[in-house]
């Protein structure tokens, strides 16, 4: 059993539902007049962002703090780590404070694995997106935002999102908010359609298990549910599309394609959001985009995932093979072959 | 349920029916009017599981007596536990706290079974994070004694002696499918009993 | 003047045949030789093979012997049977200068496990602008004929058309690292279905391809020929087919990893698998095998990459790209090539010791195990099943993917020109 949340892939459907639910409880606690719980006093979690992202981390500093862990936050920059401290050695001596939880967010995929796996410490790693790889706490707040809003706030509890239908449009490829939600909807039943130009794809995604669509167009009316992902401007330099204009044209929500929406979509998204670009301020500002509820709902998830990882003796989210991921769940590749299958 | 854990819920004998259950909560309830002066201000809290359907219950039988709408609400207390970290997290129950609040009511807890107090530790923890009742009283429908904490209950509905050898288990309608207080031989099926 | 007896080994895995050496040449072979004087080495169904010849190694002195020297770099390759390896040219400084090549060749002069054959830098710092003294590199006590960026691409198609007519005048060979550079820009895996998961910068196939396919066409062109280093996918293994039927005078290596090992295995984002060019697909494996036993690929080179324990002990992206090789290198073609059926013992000499020393042009090395000839022998014991120990690698480094991992074969004997340089398992 491991007490490491590294990828939204590792959850099964049983374990992503009780976060949920949990998190329904949690998200309760922001209605009281003492918005705290005294459930981790005495436990010691650290902030460990290798990479700028103030809105991840005041989000899991404000989780931490409602649950009463003594927080360190630590940033990378200007720190040891810029003169070239190797992660190993940052996270020994962390530990070495008496650390009982690494919230980490890496520019590498696969850092928090590393942490987690190669026996450099003992605390827990939870993953607060790494590289390319997975951000599987958003994953969690953005499934836990669609069941409220598609399934019910009290009708949601002890349910998944068997059947729904979910756009995620955008930057798949250098996404990873994109890869931790095809894997934990997959989980939790919902039918995924990943909407791209191709060259924001990456190649192999065909094996996913979610449709793909280069039209938008013709997705929309079979959606509950839109997601919008961030496409940075500095993409068009590389030639992943020719201009901002063209690209808002083909892949933005504005008004009008947010009408060929059914009447009961919504319009998600993780943020920061670039208006104009992906996302017109009239979708942005409408009824029907969820991005304010997703940070308040972010706060009510990492409060779910950091209690059952750590309110305990052990874990109560369990983790099957470390390395699963939704390509090992669906065959199971040779790794390497030896002479008899040849 | 395994044939071990069968044998011994049949070894458990009643030692309250449905019909007691009824009459003790009955009582409980014109205890509670009586000494708060005619209940204007109470709001009853359910622990978690069956505390709560005792709540539920007591409520309609106040409101029987003095025909007025009484606030029932539930206040789940795991995370106040001081036994977190002996085991594994516990899915948690819900906290409804009824819609005008807690602050300068009486707020009477309601649970099933009175035994270390150690629960009862936890809900007076939670409550003062809840808001700031005028007073906090405590009523369960079985006392058995073996209190670790300077707690006591102001309405029982049985006091029942017991070993530490011995479990007190009790049933509801609402979650079992019928009513009972059993007394049996210590660890069968973990639950409800305490 | 020493003589060796060696009694009742498989030469070339045919018939048990003693073999008699001389001082530092073979006086005779064939069955129930005897010598008073001889050292008599019990081969016992053992399989005797000219000595191993590995055209892609990184012995990284001098510059960063942290890692790897010219002493441990030949001492780890006399422990896999090698008599003569071809040192690259990345080292720091870079070889690219009569001065450096010639260093490192007189290091392993003294040192004696192993012949070192320095590789020359085509151009001036294995920065691809400027071509590097290769004449005067070829004129050293080195003697290079084998030129290599390794490490880096000569991506820029006048560089490398210039390289390859400017060699033809010594006879020399350019071995291109083929890596088309702006298609690998941040490439940390193979691209395909398992970096898409992972979300690892992907290094796709088409970038070797490619410029496999433009230095064939311009080695026909300008009449030279071209080695490819590390040759790593099915396409590339297309690629040098049709050219070689097209009787274009390229050679190919591949290496015991890429036989052997997928990108599965990157899922466990442990560095030890990274490695320039990447683990590839199953499919790509296979081919691999299949074109190295019908000869499309023509030789097995390690490409033994050491790297010291930080720099693999890290998270994936910062991690140093390469694997050590030497000392497992026969064992890997034992379980890739042999044990399935695909190529004989006899092969496995051609494969590793017999085309590597004519690309290379090593004098002496790759020769026929028969009178008359150097004395450039390994003796396998190709019946030993064992797990690779990391800790008993002669090497200064340890990164290798095998740890742990049942082989096949070990290596127990190597003599180089008659002198034992590996006797029953240990160095000499």
């Amino acid at each position: 059993m491991q007490r490491h949340l590294i990828s939204a892939a590792d959850l099964t459907r049983d374990d992503a539902v009780l976060i949920l639910d949990t998190a329904e409880e949690m998200a309760r606690v922001a209605d009281r007049p003492i918005k705290k719980l005294p459930t981790l006093r005495g436990r010691t979690v650290v902030n460990l962002f290798f990479e700028d992202s103030t809105r991840t981390r005041i989000s899991f500093e404000a989780a931490e703090k409602r649950l009463s862990a003594d927080v360190i936050n630590f940033s990378a920059k200007g720190s040891s780590v810029s003169k070239g401290e190797s992660l190993k050695d940052t996270a020994q001596t962390l530990e070495a404070m008496g650390v009982d939880a690494v919230v980490i967010r890496h520019g590498a995929s696969g850092a928090p694995y590393r942490l987690a796996n190669s026996g450099w410490i003992d605390a827990a790693v939870i993953n607060a997106g790494d590289g390319t790889h997975q951000h599987p706490t958003q994953a969690l707040l953005d499934a836990f935002t669609m069941r409220r809003r598609l399934v019910g706030r009290d009708a949601g509890i002890g349910q998944d999102l068997a059947g729904k239908r979910i756009t995620i449009v955008g930057d798949i490829l250098h996404g990873r908010v994109a890869r931790s939600n095809v894997d934990l909807l997959h989980t939790l039943g919902a039918e995924v359609t990943l909407v791209a130009p191709p060259t924001l794809l990456p190649i192999g995604v065909e094996t996913w298990p979610c449709e793909v669509s280069y039209d938008l167009d013709s997705t929309l009316p079979k959606s509950d549910a839109v997601m919008m992902l961030r496409v940075q401007r500095e993409r068009m330099n590389a030639a992943f599309f020719p201009t901002e204009r063209e690209y808002s044209r083909r892949y933005g929500l504005d008004g009008d394609r947010m009408a060929k929406m059914p009447e009961h979509a919504i319009v998600m998204h993780p943020g920061p959001m670039v208006r104009g670009m992906e996302i017109t301020a009239e979708v942005a500002d409408s009824e029907r985009c969820t991005a304010i509820e997703q940070v308040a709902n972010g706060v009510s998830t990492r409060m779910a995932v950091l209690y059952l990882l750590l309110g305990g003796n052990e874990p109560a989210v369990a983790h099957p093979s470390p390395t699963t991921t939704l390509a090992t769940r669906r065959s199971a590749p040779a790794s390497e072959f030896r002479t008899e299958e040849k | 349920m395994d044939k071990q854990q069968e044998a011994q819920q049949s070894d458990a004998r009643p030692v309250l029916e449905g019909p007691d259950i009824a009459r003790v909560l009955t009582r409980i309830a014109h205890e509670i009017v009586e000494r708060a002066k005619g209940a204007d201000d109470v709001v009853l809290l359910g622990i978690p599981t069956r505390g709560v359907f005792l709540a539920q219950r007591l409520g309609v039988k106040l409101e029987q007596i003095t025909e007025r709408k009484i606030p029932v609400g539930s206040l789940d207390i795991t995370m106040y536990r001081d036994d977190l970290r002996m085991h594994p997290p516990r899915a948690l129950a819900r906290t409804e706290i009824p819609g005008d609040g807690l602050d300068g009511r009486l707020v009477v807890l309601v649970d099933d079974v009175l035994f270390s107090g150690r629960t009862i530790r936890a809900a007076l923890d939670a409550l003062n994070d809840l808001g700031r009742p005028r007073a906090v009283q405590l009523a369960v429908l079985v006392d058995r004694g073996h209190r670790e904490l300077p707690i006591r209950a102001d309405y029982v509905g049985k006091n029942l002696p017991t070993s530490l050898r011995e479990t007190v288990k009790v049933q509801l309608a609402e979650e079992d499918g019928r009513d009972t207080v059993l007394l049996g031989a210590k660890r069968s099926a973990r639950g409800a009993q305490q | 003047m020493s003589k060796i007896l060696i009694r009742g080994a498989k030469v070339l895995g045919g018939e048990p045949q003693d073999v008699l050496i001389n001082g530092s040449a073979i006086e005779a072979v064939g069955q129930g030789l005897s010598d008073e004087g001889a050292e008599v080495v019990e081969a016992g169904g053992k399989v005797l093979l000219s000595g191993l010849v590995d055209l892609h190694t990184h012995l990284r002195e001098p510059g960063r012997e942290d890692s790897e020297t010219v002493l441990t770099g030949t001492r780890a390759a006399a422990s896999g049977g090698y008599t003569a390896v071809f040192a690259m040219a990345n080292t720091f400084p870079v070889a690219d200068t009569a001065g450096v090549v010639e260093q490192v060749y007189r290091l392993g002069q003294e040192h004696g496990y192993c012949d070192v054959q320095p590789i020359g830098a085509v151009t001036v710092g294995l920065e691809g602008k400027k071509l590097a003294e290769l004449g005067a590199m070829h004129e050293s006590a080195a003697g290079v004929t084998v030129f290599s960026d390794d490490g880096k691409c000569v991506d820029d198609a006048v560089i490398m058309r210039r390289a390859l007519e400017y060699v033809k005048a010594f006879g020399g060979v350019v071995a291109q690292h083929a890596q088309e550079p702006r298609l690998t820009e941040g490439a940390q895996m193979n691209e395909g279905v398992v970096s898409a998961e992972l979300g690892l910068g992907g290094w796709p196939a088409v970038a070797e391809e490619s410029i496999i396919a433009r230095d064939v066409l311009l080695a026909e062109h300008v009449g030279s020929r071209v080695h490819i280093c590390h040759l790593s996918t099915a396409g590339s293994v297309e690629i040098v087919r049709w050219a070689k039927s097209r009787g274009i005078d390229v050679t190919a290596e591949v290496t015991p990893h890429h036989l052997l090992l997928t990108d599965e295995l990157v899922r466990s984002y442990n560095p030890v698998y990274k490695v320039n060019p990447p683990l590839r697909t199953e499919r790509d494996v296979l081919a691999l095998r299949e074109a190295l036993a019908d000869g499309t690929i023509d030789i097995v080179a390690t490409d033994h990459a050491p790297h010291p324990h930080e720099d693999k002990d890290c998270e994936w992206a910062a991690a140093a790209m390469g694997m050590v090789g030497l000392e497992t290198a026969l064992s890997v073609v034992q379980e890739t090539m042999v044990d399935t059926g695909l190529l004989t013992w006899a092969g496995v000499a051609d494969r590793m010791s017999v085309k590597p020393a004519q690309i290379g042009q090593a004098k002496g090395h790759g020769r026929p195990v028969s009178a008359g000839e150097p004395a450039n022998l390994t003796l396998v014991d190709t019946e030993y099943r064992g797990s690779v120990d990391p800790a008993g690698f002669a090497s200064r480094s340890r990164n290798t993917p095998y740890e742990g991992r049942e082989l096949p074969g070990r290596v127990t004997h190597t003599w180089l020109r008659g002198k034992a340089t590996l006797v029953d398992g240990n160095l000499a």
